[in-house]
């Protein structure tokens, strides 16, 4: 999608693409997961999870027809930004988006979710102490890219400081934590994979790999998806053949005597939308 | 498909794990914040036969814009106090604790309601009223009147539980394809 800001500066730019890439998000489920739902839906065999991806589907088509979220948590702002060369890195970058989830809070509605972690004040515009979430990378153009986030499948995320001799085991950690989480984070899931890097990248690689698309998977890919679903968690725990429509792996290098493993849980409504601000 | 009308009564005894219900009626919704205020200050509605909805909406001039289901198991160990009191049903998404199974028994039932299908449950949804608005939108008691909610009973008044059963049969899966103690990492 393609914006032409009616405010030509550059925060107000950046606030309009922020705005109108949380309403795409939060409104319209990206096409290559709803295709990976309808696929799902067509070769799932038990009764029950046939029921929940066909009521799945149903809330989608009623999201997007009634311009209303797909789900009421509309999750947590994060936002990637590729800045071309002539764009200089400043404050009023972070300004502009942060006046974009402001509006968008208000006019879509969001549900305001961004709390003081201790007090669990609300902040009542989901905005806050490094919130939105921004990630800045240099590119040709300048996009916003949204992936709202919401808590049940987050909260069912992990990172595991593996040792470097149990690279075999990372599809085993991945099936763990699927484990542990059952129906919690509404399977079902698109689990985003970082391998290698530290402690803190690898998080952040699980969870940009959530941005790739989902209807492709290399083989290893495929064999973890095949171990997970394999437990028959499936659609909300409630059992069944689609616990995870896909995962996605993304790596970095890492230390000689580490082997740092994460992995982002997304639920079904896997919410993102790409801003390019034309200028 | 059986059609429940609040405010509850015994019939709830009769459901069945799986069973595919509908229900009808008032029902309040409750959160973190709203158990703990309610454990503080007592249930602020009358609570025989009444039904619990683990949900947050997204609430715009005193409209539900969309209102589905958030995940019960925080609440685990927040409820016990609320079938005490005489409520029938906990709607919610993803199954709750063993000790909750055990507070439901003879009692109450847990009904699932599909996880993210926001824009769905409130179109068969009204909103009527407010208690705990202090709280935020999130986290307040909202009155909701339901019509043909479609659910599906997750736990029921005997110890049967859908979801402990398909977490089973997975512990199960899992060390069968994970039984080598090379791929062991935790």
């Amino acid at each position: 999608m393609m914006v032409h800001p009616a405010d030509s500066t550059l925060p107000g730019a950046l606030a309009d693409a922020t705005e109108r890439a949380l309403a795409e998000a939060e409104i319209r489920l990206p096409r290559d997961v709803l295709a990976a739902l309808e696929r799902a839906a067509a070769v799932e065999r038990d009764e029950i999870a046939r029921s929940e991806l066909a009521t799945i589907l149903e809330n989608i088509a009623l999201a997007e027809e009634r311009q209303v979220p797909i789900c009421q948590d509309t999750g947590v702002p994060v936002v990637y930004l590729t800045l071309p060369p002539d764009i200089p890195f400043t404050p009023s970058i972070f300004e502009g988006v942060r006046e974009g989830v402001r509006r968008a809070t208000a006019r879509i509605p969001l549900r305001p979710n961004v709390v003081d972690p201790i007090t669990r004040r609300n902040t009542g515009d989901n905005t806050g102490v490094g919130m939105p979430a921004v990630h800045v990378t240099p590119g040709d153009r300048l996009t916003v890219t949204v992936l709202p986030k919401g808590a049940g499948s987050e909260n069912a995320s992990r990172i595991g400081m593996l040792l470097p001799s149990q690279a075999s085991g990372i599809p085993r950690f991945v099936a763990e934590t699927m484990l542990i989480a059952g129906g919690r984070p509404c399977p079902p899931v698109i689990l985003g994979v970082g391998i290698g890097g530290t402690f803190d990248t690898v998080a952040a690689l699980a969870k940009e790999a959530l941005l790739l698309p989902v209807d492709t998977m290399d083989d290893y890919e495929q064999e973890i998806c095949d171990a997970v679903n394999a437990l028959g968690i499936g659609p909300m725990g409630l059992g069944g053949d689609t616990t995870a429509l896909s995962v996605k792996v993304k790596r970095a290098d890492c230390h000689t005597a580490s082997l740092p493993v994460a992995v982002n849980v997304q639920c079904w409504a896997c919410r993102r939308a790409t801003v390019e601000v034309r200028r | 498909m059986i059609n429940l009308t609040t405010p509850l009564g015994d019939e709830v005894l009769d459901l069945r794990a799986g069973d595919r219900v509908t229900l009808s009626g008032t029902i309040y919704t409750a959160r973190d914040e709203a158990h703990l205020r309610m454990m503080e200050e007592g249930i602020p509605f009358a609570p025989e036969g009444a039904v619990v909805y683990h949900c947050g909406p997204v609430v715009q001039e005193g409209r539900l814009v969309v209102a589905g289901p958030t995940t019960s198991a925080r609440m685990n160990a927040l409820t016990g106090f609320l079938i005490d009191a005489g409520v029938r049903a906990l709607i919610g998404k993803g199954g709750m604790g063993p000790e909750v199974v055990e507070q439901l028994r003879g009692r109450a039932v847990y009904l699932a309601l599909t996880g993210g299908c926001a824009a769905l449950a409130a179109a068969r949804m009204r909103l009527c009223g407010v208690y705990f608005e202090d709280l935020g939108m999130a986290e307040a008691v909202w009155v909701i009147e339901a019509d043909h909610l479609p659910l599906t009973v997750g736990i029921d008044a005997h110890g049967g539980d859908l979801f402990r059963a398909v977490r089973e049969k997975a512990k199960t899966q899992f060390h069968q394809r994970f039984n080598s103690k090379q791929d062991s990492v935790s």
